[in-house]
């Protein structure tokens, strides 16, 4: 394993008496797509400015390329950073935009034109290049801030949620730009993000943070799947959090009494719990099974529907337990037809035992 | 319905009216003095006499008149520069920082043109015969950037306001150093209003009276000139002077008002 590009050793921020940032700790590898996910308010923003230099950490230390950075000013790292707002000088048109850079850097005119039309192009923009940037499209204007972040070949590219302004679609295919482009360049994007489809569709590594804290640091799958905490389980949405008093320890699993009913849940690599135990589990909406007849399952508990969303190809359905706890459930579009969900009656909703996830 | 159709047309009719009334109470007191400096009787009356540009002659040919514009050419230019210097860090200090205090701060820098304008010429007068500065055409040119430099302020910091908050750390972030973000991104943000600004501090200075009456001694400026000749006698060639200075400051205040309309353009595009 060779040394990660970005190291964050017990780093805090504090504007006043608010603290930003608690304490990070936090390795970024070279050439890692690492995305940071939470709330607004969560510090996420913040340790991206830290990276470059915007504000200095109250305490700890950050490290880029083994070398310690809080002493060095932003214009003397080469960390550039893709803006929120894009932060394009308006003054100036979409080829200058991309040259500011490397004028900074002192290069020479001419090179500075050849790299600037260079990047545009690889971007797609290529014909913009002497257009005034207040008349292109939003798309355009997030290709143009791009391209004037890369075109000094940084090792690292930050990115603080700059496709927050774009129609749904054009985020799809910027998603598709950014990732095919770390890929080529191979090298280091941090990626800040309140939206979780973007950080998991992009991200090899997604790091959740709560309240100036990491919550849980791993790759989607596992953020999305085995959630550490009710934070992240809450946070990544869609997941029904279960919790009860441990009745029964067995090897892997534990039978957990909840008010709703008592149900197994395996304890994978979770600390031991003892009988009396309180223990809390997510399953996810997507794994539950849903029938109008009384299931064979395992796990099963008795609802009433209250409400249903529909989101195209997806359906989600909001049932309630008998002591008022809300059940998500989400389904195809078409097995909600073989479901006959219009008619009274209770529903019974059923999950294998493997598929709940006990949290810590 | 007709009813109302007449009321809506007496109301756009009397807005009409008040504007041309409005107008004429302005302008009409120039329009005469234009109108008499091409007349050729000694007295302003009516009717008028024979036109002419004796009185055009007459202060071409006097070096007092030339000396009192060179005077306040001089006033004017460097008055404009250092004004909108001094506004240009006022309003760049307000914009970058915050710190206790600042409301003091914004006052205190806002205050000159609050105070009466012949209470601050007797004190600009004390001030610097106390410290043995009076009666030099750059005491008049200290004394009026003092008096304009709020008015640069004012407008720049219009523009600040304006500005993306991330453009000059873009630029940071990007390799610009404090100077050189404030060269390459804060001053071309800016330039328009301190074009605006140059013309219009200058505007004022070139017309301001009574602070250069006091301060200026034997360097007289063209307002303090008019003053001399109308206390003299009753003088046509005061007319044509007075048609000139009204065409200086026009043309000067209406540069700094195209290019605060440009500023205005640019952002609701």
């Amino acid at each position: 394993m060779n040394t990660p590009l970005v190291v964050f050793e017990n780093v805090a921020k504090h504007f006043g008496d608010f603290v930003a940032v608690k304490e990070l700790n936090l390795s970024i590898n070279a050439g890692e797509f690492i995305a940071i996910m939470g709330p607004s308010g969560c510090g996420k923003t913040t340790t991206l400015r830290m990276l470059a230099g915007l504000d200095q950490p109250s305490n700890g230390s950050i490290y880029i390329d083994g070398q310690r950075m809080n002493d060095v000013r932003p214009h003397q790292r080469d960390t550039p950073l893709v803006w929120q707002s894009l932060a394009l000088f308006p003054f100036l048109n979409a080829r200058e935009n991309v040259e500011f850079g490397l004028k900074m850097r002192n290069q020479d005119a001419a090179t500075r034109r050849t790299k600037a039309i260079e990047w545009l192009e690889r971007l797609g923009v290529g014909e913009f290049a002497e257009r005034n940037v207040e008349t292109l499209s939003g798309g355009q204007r997030q290709r143009v801030a791009l391209a004037r972040s890369l075109v000094t070949e940084p090792q690292l590219l930050l990115l603080d949620e700059p496709l927050s302004a774009l129609d749904a679609h054009l985020v799809i295919r910027m998603q598709s730009v950014l990732t095919q482009l770390q890929r080529e360049l191979g090298i280091t994007f941090v990626y800040v993000t309140h939206s979780q489809s973007e950080a998991f569709a992009m991200a090899d590594r997604v790091v959740v943070m709560s309240s100036g804290e990491v919550a849980q640091a791993g790759a989607p799958r596992d953020i999305y799947r085995e959630p550490e905490n009710r934070f992240v389980a809450e946070f990544v949405g869609r997941n029904n959090i279960i919790s009860g008093e441990v009745s029964a320890v067995s090897n892997d699993q534990l039978k957990v009494h909840a008010p709703m009913g008592t149900f197994n849940v395996p304890i994978g690599d979770s600390e031991a719990r003892a009988v009396g135990d309180t223990a809390t589990f997510v399953i996810a909406a997507d794994l539950v099974q849903v029938t109008r007849s009384e299931t064979q399952a395992e796990n099963w508990v008795e609802c009433s529907l209250i409400s249903e969303e529909f989101i195209g190809s997806m359906v989600t359905l909001f049932l309630e337990t008998a002591d008022g706890t809300e059940f998500k459930v989400q389904l195809q579009e078409r097995e909600l037809v073989t479901l006959d969900h219009t008619s009274a009656g209770p529903f019974y909703v059923s999950w294998q035992s493997n598929s709940a996830h006990l949290l810590s | 319905m007709s009813n109302s159709n007449k009321n809506q047309l007496a109301v756009d009719w009397s807005l009409r009216l008040y504007v041309l009334l409005l107008f004429v109470f302005v302008f009409a007191p120039i329009v005469f003095s234009v109108i008499f400096s091409f007349n050729s009787a000694r007295f302003p009356t009516i009717p008028l006499e024979s036109f002419t540009l004796k009185w055009y002659e007459t202060i071409w040919a006097d070096p007092d008149v030339w000396e009192a514009f060179r005077n306040s050419i001089i006033v004017s230019v460097s008055t404009a520069s250092l004004a909108t210097v001094l506004g240009f860090c006022t309003a760049y200090t307000d914009y970058r920082y915050r710190f206790r205090f600042k409301p003091a701060y914004l006052a205190l820098v806002l205050l000159p043109p609050t105070i009466p304008l012949i209470i601050m010429a007797l004190a600009m007068l004390a001030w610097f015969s106390k410290i043995g500065a009076s009666g030099q055409l750059w005491s008049v040119i200290i004394a009026h950037s003092v008096l304009t430099a709020p008015f640069a302020m004012a407008i720049i910091r219009l523009r600040l306001n304006q500005i993306d908050k991330d453009l000059e750390s873009a630029a940071w972030n990007l390799g610009a150093s404090e100077w050189r973000a404030m060269r390459e991104v804060i001053f071309p943000f800016c330039k328009p209003a301190i074009i605006s600004a140059l013309f219009l501090t200058a505007a004022v200075s070139f017309d301001e009276f009574a602070i250069a009456w006091f301060v200026s001694g034997l360097n007289k400026t063209v307002p303090v000139l008019i003053l001399e000749i109308v206390q003299g006698n009753i003088d046509p060639q005061v007319n044509a002077i007075g048609t000139i200075v009204f065409l200086i400051s026009m043309t000067l205040v209406i540069i700094a008002q195209v290019f605060f309309f440009i500023r205005q353009n640019r952002v609701s595009n």
